[in-house]
């Protein structure tokens, strides 16, 4: 069946996950249903504990059996150890037909491959995944699928019930003894532990692994003790080198520069450039070279943020130090001068619900101005594709992606032209991730364009002259006269993976990859 | 005939290493007046012959959107640069830049040379300009015999690392080493009519230092600069964008000049200033280069 | 033109492509590694081919090692290692059979 973005999703798929095709961003708007609840076990005997000796032992109190579905964060990124922890001793105890459910995987995690080899893990659901698992799913390695789906998507999935998930382990810097978790302090420090707060909520059993038990209590909680089943001490959770590194020197790289002087001209020039304005960046040069030249112009103009939320950089912090933004809410922690200035009483914490989970009474990302992502392609109808690279696999993450655009007022995707030889500006997407009628604005090094659908902006920028805007078309064909026309990636037919909709309906999804054979 | 191209804006001329495919197949996005190819320094010993190859196929086949193409070519003293300027006038180069060049028999060897390519592979005749780098003491000294060795030629370059040291010397950093080869040679170019740049400067995270040089080499009456970062270009060309102040005065000036032109008057005053046609050039140069910089949208 | 002795061509950075040719008796072999292949896999092989041809090259082994490289600097470096299998450095035929 075709769907609102052109895709076709194959029956066989529609059946077998028992979902919708997607059919436009706000077509679940005003849908009730009803959240479900975790199975509870309650604690009333203040002389029963919680803490457990190994994750062994862990495992086995919470019941683990074949078949389950167990969840985890990846607030640790690069340097996260509690996947790999958890997941080896599973190994070692022969249980199999496991569902992962993870904020995201990484390149951290390709020891998990033997075990989506010999069935252990059958089926994915994540943000995306990066290394040698993306490699694996897209070589048909995963019995089952691998579901990709964004930051508020999970919340939803865990929200309605659609995953239900059996344990969570959270990895928390620091814990007490009856299971208050934060995520600062400690030996890995990541600042926040926003993806794991619609676990503490909704899983049946939650288990609390930390390397820093502290005494009680470990207030105030990001997760509080009445969500914890257990707590379990190890030698580490993270490699600190890997969560948080130093902020990332400003670029010199010219090309990056114009794109993110075409922005902050474009941001300035949008309607919402006025006082108490919101806005979400991300970590990409471009962006923080945008933000920081920004900055400068909110300095001379007397404009301030009213707030700036997602994922943090140094660039995002410097304008709370500044005073130039009323709060920063705060999702993940990107180095370590983000991670410092979680401190700053006017940057707050939030959960990953409360970001962008389509399926709750209002998220912050409705709440956006602007809103500058990235992308590995952009067609002709602004879909965009963050997931599935130029090889055909599987190698990036929806992460907010899909929840900003859809809810800022004014989604700006920054791509250089070419990405080496493939052109990032094609006619057709490898994969669609986000739906071209929530991009609103293309910026490239050789020019800009404006969705059509967007003729407010286009009469707004009618009078800059110091953009070189273009159509989207001019920009695909500039393209092309320059690397030639792509001819597209040769895929097998087995779906891998299904490219889920913030709603829960079909977005796309991702087939084998097949070898790659000369036309004659 | 003169090349019409010879007295064309050369504000920022940047060096590109002609061996590397990610760097040359698409500088015209940051919008140079010129790019300059490089065969010489940036090109290793045993690559040279390859860097032609990649040279000749970017002249035949990427557009580069109306930036002129020079190719900085191997010195007259080594074995490379006759095959040099034959790749240059096969592929259809605008001009060739010179290192080295000492005496205007240098200039007079390209000329002959060029010509003689241009026959070969049916060029026209005159399609291919020259500028001289002057890299050494009897370089700059010989400035304005070879500014006038060849109407093809249409500039010169001072390149100041083997000049100081010819000089016995190194660049410090304030130009006073420089400062007479400056001199010397915008004096010469301009007694010849031909066009003058400036030496690269090559520390990139000197911005102020950067921009105190442009703003003298402007002010001394150079065309343009030598560059070797793209960073450079936006910085030269703000630094050369004329006034608001300026632009207006030239308009007037050019508008007056021609009105009393017709009636026959050859002196009279603009702003209370005493004008007459010795002022023309300059405010047509003063309106090219505002158009230029995009600030002026006037059709004078 | 023959392939006299084996020569190598470009460099593995981003945007190149390294070409190497060998002798042989069997007609054209060619075989390709490129991270764009599934794009312009059959493109870099026609134009490889045709330079070849330009070039009067019947017999050689042909590797191509490509990093995204475009058409004009795969023919560079496909026409460098056929000119340096040759010894071939000066009078080069441009706008002939390099072109």
């Amino acid at each position: 069946m075709i769907n609102k973005v052109g895709r076709d999703i194959p029956e066989e798929i529609l059946e077998q996950t028992g979902k919708e095709v997607y059919q436009g961003y706000l077509y679940k708007d005003g849908t009730e249903y009803v959240k479900h609840g975790p199975v509870t076990k309650v604690v009333m005997d203040h002389n029963k504990s919680k803490l457990v000796d190994s994750i062994h032992d862990v495992l086995v109190k919470c019941g683990i059996k074949d078949g389950m579905t167990l969840s985890f964060h990846h607030h640790f990124r690069e340097g996260d150890l509690v996947v790999n922890m958890v997941m080896e001793e599973i190994h070692k105890m022969g249980i199999k037909d496991l569902t992962i459910c993870a904020s995201s995987l990484g390149k951290a995690h390709d020891p998990l491959v033997p075990m989506i080899e010999d069935g252990t893990i059958t089926n994915i659901q994540s943000s995306g995944v990066r290394g040698k698992i993306g490699e694996a799913i897209s070589h048909g390695k995963l019995k089952g699928l691998a579901t990709m789906r964004s930051h508020g998507g999970r919340v939803r999935a865990l929200l309605t019930g659609e995953t239900i998930v059996d344990i969570a382990f959270i990895g928390a810097p620091t814990c007490d003894d009856y299971g208050n978790c934060r995520g600062i302090g400690g030996k890995s420090d990541c600042g926040v532990l926003s993806y794991s707060v619609v676990d503490g909520n909704h899983a049946n059993k939650v288990v609390a692994i930390t390397d820093c038990l502290v005494p009680f209590p470990n207030f105030p909680a990001h997760i509080e003790m009445t969500r914890i089943d257990y707590v379990c001490v190890v030698d580490a959770i993270g490699q600190p080198e890997k969560i948080a590194t130093g902020a990332a020197k400003p670029t010199t790289d010219v090309r990056k520069l114009m794109m993110a002087d075409y922005c902050t001209k474009f941001v300035i020039n949008a309607p919402y450039f006025k006082d108490g304005f919101s806005y979400q960046t991300g970590v990409g040069g471009a962006s923080i070279a945008s933000t920081n030249s920004l900055m400068k112009i909110m300095e001379e103009r007397g404009i301030k943020m009213g707030f700036g939320v997602g994922g943090l950089t140094k660039s995002m912090c410097d304008l709370l130090d500044k005073g130039l933004v009323n709060c920063l809410l705060d999702t993940q922690d990107f180095d370590l001068d983000a991670v410092k200035n979680v401190k700053n009483a006017r940057h707050f914490r939030i959960s990953a619900g409360a970001y962008a989970n389509p399926f709750n009474k209002g998220a912050f990302v409705n709440k956006l101005d602007y809103v500058i992502l990235a992308a590995l392609e952009v067609d002709v109808n602004f879909n965009c594709n963050v997931v599935v690279g130029s090889n055909g696999i599987i190698t990036g993450a929806q992460g907010g992606h899909p929840d900003t655009a859809a809810g800022a007022k004014c989604t700006i995707v920054i791509s250089p032209l070419l990405q080496g030889r493939i052109p990032a500006i094609c006619t057709d997407v490898t994969t669609v991730t986000t739906p071209g009628e929530t991009i609103d604005v293309v910026i490239t090094d050789y020019g800009v364009a404006i969705n059509p659908l967007r003729q407010d902006l286009i009469e707004a920028m009618k009078d800059v002259d110091d953009i070189p805007f273009r159509t989207i078309e001019e920009l695909r064909d500039m393209a092309y006269e320059i690397a030639g026309e792509p001819e597209k990636v040769q895929f097998g037919d087995r779906v891998v993976g299904i490219i889920e909709s913030r709603d829960g309906t079909i977005m796309d999804v991702v087939r084998e990859i097949k070898p790659f054979t000369f036309s004659e | 005939m003169t090349n019409p191209n010879k007295k064309r804006l050369r504000r920022s001329m940047m060096f590109l290493n002609c061996q590397k495919p990610g760097l040359i197949k698409d500088p015209y996005i940051y919008k140079p007046d010129s790019i300059m190819l490089d065969l010489e320094d940036a090109v290793a010993e045993g690559e040279k012959d390859a860097a032609r190859y990649s040279l000749y196929h970017a002249l035949q086949e990427i557009d580069y959107h109306g930036v002129e193409r020079i190719v900085r070519i191997n010195g007259l003293d080594t074995p490379y640069w006759r095959e040099d300027v034959r790749v240059c006038v096969a592929g259809g180069a605008d001009g060739i830049r010179i290192p080295k060049v000492e005496s205007a028999n240098d200039v007079k060897k390209m000329e002959a040379a060029i010509e003689e390519d241009e026959k070969a592979f049916g060029k026209e005749s005159g399609s291919v300009l020259i500028m001289a780098a002057l890299e050494s003491a009897m370089g700059v000294m010989k400035a304005l015999d070879i500014c006038e060795a060849s109407d093809r030629l249409f500039g010169i370059a001072l390149s100041g690392g083997d000049y100081t040291k010819d000089l016995q010397t190194s660049l410090t950093g304030g130009g006073v080493e420089l400062a007479g080869a400056r001199q010397h040679m915008i004096i010469a170019a301009r007694a010849a009519k031909v066009q003058c740049f400036d030496t690269v400067f090559t520390n990139l995270d000197d911005e102020e230092g950067f921009r105190a040089e442009v703003e003298m080499i402007k002010a001394m009456g150079f065309d343009g600069k030598s560059l070797v970062n793209p960073r450079q270009i936006s910085v030269v060309h703000e630094i050369y964008t004329p006034s608001e102040k300026e632009i207006i005065f030239a308009e007037k000036i050019v508008k007056e000049i021609d009105d009393k032109k017709s009636q026959g008057i050859g002196v009279f005053t603009v702003d209370g200033k005493m004008i007459d046609i010795a002022f023309y050039d300059g405010a047509k140069r003063v309106l090219n280069l505002a158009k230029a910089s995009g600030v002026y949208k006037g059709d004078l | 033109m023959e392939i006299l002795k084996p020569a190598v061509a470009g460099t593995l950075e981003s945007s190149d492509a390294m070409v190497t040719v060998e002798p042989t008796d069997n007609g054209i072999e060619f075989e390709l590694n490129s991270t764009v292949i599934h794009q312009y896999g059959n493109e870099i092989k026609r134009i490889v081919m045709e330079t070849l041809d330009r070039l009067s090259v019947t017999n050689a082994k042909i590797t191509v090692v490509d990093k995204g490289a475009l058409n004009c600097t795969l023919k560079a470096r496909v026409e460098c290692a056929v000119f340096r299998a040759n010894d071939q450095k000066e009078n080069l035929p441009w706008g002939g059979a390099i072109r």
